[in-house]
C-alpha cells in the first residue's frame, strides 16, 4: 500500500492497532458477590498500577502539568461515591462487576455531560477512560495505552492527539501510520522530531491490518508492506541495518562545526515545543534553539498560564543552552491551535483570522505577561524574542512599544533583565517577505516561517487533503520570496534564520545555504544529516544554478533541477 | 457534628484543580463530610460527587462533618476555599 512518507526511514515491527476496542457489556447473575467484590477489588489494584506507570512515565518524559491527568483518574478509582456505587450494585442484584463498573460510571458520566461546562465534559472523558481501563482489566484485554507498548511497533491510527503521541513509548514505537494528516501534521511533526518513520493519508489501513501482523513502513517513499514475505523482510532489515549505520556515521558529526566545503560557516538550530525537548537538541549537538513555540504553556491547561510558570520554563530551556542562542516566539494560538479558555469564536477563515500577534497586541494583558516572563528569563541566557504572523510593519511597532513598557516596568521593580534582547519577526506572510526592505531596517533578524509561508503564498489549507498536493516546498514563488527575504536582511546588516520544516529538506538546503540563509532550524532528529550535508557541499558551486533555478516555471522542474545538478 | 456555611468566591468555583485539592484535603480527615448545595449532600471525599454537584462561583455551601475531628476539618476546608483557591 501506498501512503504520504511524513517521516523518512525504515520501519519494521508489529502492528500496533490504536482503536478503542469495542466492549460489549451484558448483565449476568453471579452466584457469589463476596468473589465478584474480590475481583472488582483486583482490577482497581491492577489499573492503578497502569495508571501509576503512565504517570511515572509522563512526568519523566514530558513533564508535571500533563502527569496530572494520570493524578485525576487515581482520584477517580479511589473515590468512595464510585467503589461504594459498584460493591452496592454487586450486592443488591447479584450482578457482575463489568455491568456494575458500567452502570456507576455511565450515571456520573450522564450527570458531568449534563452540566453544560466544557470542564466537566473533559472530566466525563477521563471518566470513560478510566471505566474503560477498567472494564478491560475485567475482561482481560489487552491495554491500549501507547505507553506501554514493550514490542517494537508500529502505531496504527486514525490520528494521533498531542497527549496520545506525549504519552507513548518513544523507544518502541518504530513506526506510525495514520489515515488523516499531512507533512505538517502534528503527529507528522512528532515523528521527525523524534525520528521515527512515518505515513499518513492511507485510508483503508485500519481495515486491512489486524493487531499483531508485522508490517514494513518505509517513510521515504510511502510504502506500507503488511505481513511481508521473507524475502521483503530480508532486503528491509538490511536496508534498515544499512540506515543504522548511516546514523551511527551521522554521530560523528557531533562536535564538527556547520561549515561548507568552501568555508561558509553557518548555524544549525533544533525546533522545541516543550521544555523537556531540549534535551533532544543536545543530544544531536544543535547550536541553539531556532523555535521555541510556547503554545504548549497555553493549551492543555484550564487557565492562562503565569508569569511566573512561564519565566520557569524559558530559564530552564536558556540555563540549559548554557549561552547558546534561544528564539523564543511568542504566542501563537488560533488557526488550528484552539485554547479553550479563551472562548474564541469560531472563524470561517481560522488560518486568516485573528490570531497568533493580532490576538496579542488586542488582548495585551496576555502578551504583556509573557514579555514580562521572557525578558525575566533573558538575564539567564542567551534569549532572542519573535514576534509570528506580523502581516505590516504598525503591528512591529505596537509589539515592540509593549516590549518597551515591559522593559521598562522591570528597571522599575529593579528586576534583573537583559536590556539587548534581540527582538525579530517570522517571515510567514507574503506581505513581509516582499516588503522586507523596510521591515530588515526595524528589527535584529528575520526568521523564515515556510509552513505558513507556503500555505499564504499559493493560497493553500495545509490541512484539506484534498488539495495537499498543492502545499509544495518547491514552487518557484516560495523560493523567491525566501531569497528576496534573506537579500533584504542582509542588506539592511542582519541575520536570516528558517524555522520551518523547509529548514531540513535535503533538497533544498544547498539552495538556501546558496542563498545566503545564516540559520537552519529544524526537527532535532534532521540536525547532524543537516550538517553532514552542508559540510559536502560547496556555496558557491550551487550559487552558479541559484538564477536558473529561480526562474524555472515549475516547482516539479525546480525538484528535477536539483535532484539532476546539485545532489549528484 | 459540625458545619459552616462559605460562599464561593473564586472564578473556577469548586471546580478543576479546586475540586481536587478539597477532596484531596477532605480525605485526610477521619470524619465523614458532607458538601450540601441547594439542600443536596454530596459526599466531601468523592471527587465525582464533588464535581457532579457544579458548584459555581457565588455559590453558597455548607461543610458539614461528623466524627472526632470534625469541627478541625470543617474549618480547614472551610480556609481552603476562602484563601487558598484562589484563579
Amino acid at each position: 500500500m501506498k501512503g504520504l512518507g511524513t517521516s523518512p526511514g525504515i520501519g519494521i515491527g508489529k502492528v500496533f492497532l490504536y482503536v478503542e476496542p469495542e466492549i460489549n457489556i451484558e448483565k449476568k447473575n453471579i452466584e457469589s458477590p463476596e468473589l465478584e467484590i474480590e475481583r472488582f477489588n483486583e482490577s482497581i489494584n491492577k489499573a492503578m498500577e497502569e495508571i501509576d506507570y503512565l504517570y511515572k512515565r509522563t512526568l519523566d518524559e514530558v513533564g508535571q502539568d500533563e502527569a496530572e491527568i494520570f493524578t485525576a483518574h487515581k482520584m477517580m478509582l479511589e473515590d468512595p461515591e464510585f467503589i461504594n456505587g459498584v460493591k452496592g450494585k454487586i450486592n443488591n442484584e447479584n450482578a457482575n462487576a463489568e455491568w456494575a463498573v458500567n452502570e456507576v460510571a455511565n450515571q456520573f458520566i450522564a450527570v458531568f455531560e449534563g452540566i453544560e461546562d466544557e470542564y466537566l465534559r473533559a472530566r466525563a472523558a477521563d471518566l470513560k477512560d478510566v471505566s474503560s481501563r477498567l472494564l478491560r482489566v475485567l475482561l482481560g484485554i489487552e491495554p491500549i495505552d501507547l505507553m506501554a507498548i514493550n514490542k517494537e511497533s508500529i502505531i496504527v491510527a486514525e490520528d494521533l492527539t498531542p497527549s496520545d503521541t506525549a504519552g507513548m513509548n518513544k523507544d518502541k514505537v518504530v513506526g506510525m501510520v495514520t489515515i488523516l494528516g499531512g507533512r505538517t501534521s502534528h503527529t507528522s511533526i512528532i515523528a521527525r522530531t523524534l525520528g521515527i518513520p512515518a505515513i499518513a493519508g492511507i485510508d483503508n489501513i485500519l481495515k486491512e491490518v489486524n493487531h499483531g501482523d508485522i508490517m514494513i513502513i518505509d517513510g521515504d517513499v510511502g510504502e506500507v508492506i503488511i505481513n511481508p514475505t521473507d524475502e521483503e523482510l530480508k532486503l528491509y532489515k538490511k536496508k534498515l541495518q544499512e540506515m543504522n549505520e548511516f546514523k551511527e556515521r551521522l554521530k560523528s558529526m557531533i562536535g564538527e562545526e556547520s561549515i561548507s566545503k568552501d568555508e561558509h560557516r553557518v548555524e544549525i538550530a533544533g525546533n522545541i515545543g516543550t521544555p523537556s525537548d531540549i534535551d533532544n537538541v543536545l543530544i544531536n549537538d544543535g547550536e541553539g534553539v531556532g523555535l521555541f513555540r510556547t503554545e504548549f504553556l497555553y493549551m492543555d491547561s484550564d487557565s492562562l498560564p503565569t508569569e511566573e510558570k512561564q519565566f520557569e520554563a524559558y530559564k530552564f530551556v536558556a540555563e540549559k543552552l548554557e549561552g547558546k542562542p534561544l528564539v523564543i516566539r511568542t504566542l501563537d494560538v488560533g488557526g488550528d491551535k484552539e485554547i479553550p479558555y479563551l472562548d474564541l469564536p469560531k472563524e470561517m477563515n481560522p488560518f486568516l483570522g485573528y490570531r497568533a500577534i493580532r490576538l496579542c497586541l488586542d488582548r495585551t494583558d496576555i502578551f504583556k505577561t509573557q514579555l514580562r516572563a521572557i525578558y525575566r528569563a533573558s538575564y539567564y541566557g542567551n534569549i532572542k524574542i519573535m514576534f509570528p504572523m506580523i502581516s505590516n510593519i504598525n503591528e512591529l511597532r505596537s509589539a515592540k512599544i509593549l516590549a518597551e513598557e515591559v522593559r521598562e516596568e522591570l528597571r522599575k521593580e529593579n528586576i534583573p533583565f537583559k536590556e539587548d534582547v534581540e527582538i525579530g519577526i517570522m517571515v510567514e506572510v507574503p506581505s513581509v517577505a516582499i516588503h522586507s526592505k523596510a521591515f530588515a531596517k526595524e528589527v535584529d533578524f528575520f526568521s523564515i516561517g515556510t509552513n505558513d509561508l507556503i500555505q499564504y503564498t499559493v493560497a493553500v489549507d495545509r490541512g484539506n487533503q484534498n488539495i495537499s498536493y498543492l502545499y509544495n516546498q518547491y514552487h518557484p514563488a516560495v523560493l523567491n520570496l525566501i531569497n528576496m527575504t534573506i537579500k533584504n536582511g542582509h542588506e539592511a546588516g542582519i541575520w536570516v534564520g528558517m524555522c520551518g520544516e523547509v529548514a531540513g529538506d535535503e533538497k533544498l538546503i544547498p539552495v538556501l545555504l546558496a542563498m545566503g540563509l545564516d540559520e537552519f532550524s529544524m526537527s532535532a532528529g534532521s540536525i547532524l544529516r543537516a550538517r553532514y550535508q552542508i559540510r559536502n557541499t560547496s556555496k558557491l558551486e550551487v550559487a552558479k544554478h541559484l538564477d536558473t533555478i529561480l526562474n524555472l516555471p515549475t516547482a516539479e522542474d525546480v525538484e528535477r533541477y536539483i535532484d539532476e545538478n546539485i545532489l549528484n | 457534628m459540625y458545619k459552616e456555611e462559605i460562599t464561593l468566591l473564586n472564578q473556577t468555583g469548586l471546580h478543576a484543580r479546586p475540586a481536587s485539592l478539597f477532596v484531596k484535603e477532605a480525605s485526610q480527615y477521619k470524619s465523614d463530610i458532607k458538601v450540601i448545595k441547594d439542600g443536596q449532600e454530596y459526599n466531601g471525599k468523592s471527587i465525582m460527587g464533588i464535581l457532579s454537584m457544579g458548584a459555581g462561583k457565588g455559590d453558597v455551601l455548607t461543610i458539614q462533618a461528623q466524627g472526632e475531628d470534625e469541627e478541625k476539618a470543617v474549618k480547614n476546608l472551610v480556609d481552603l476555599i476562602a484563601n487558598q483557591l484562589r484563579d
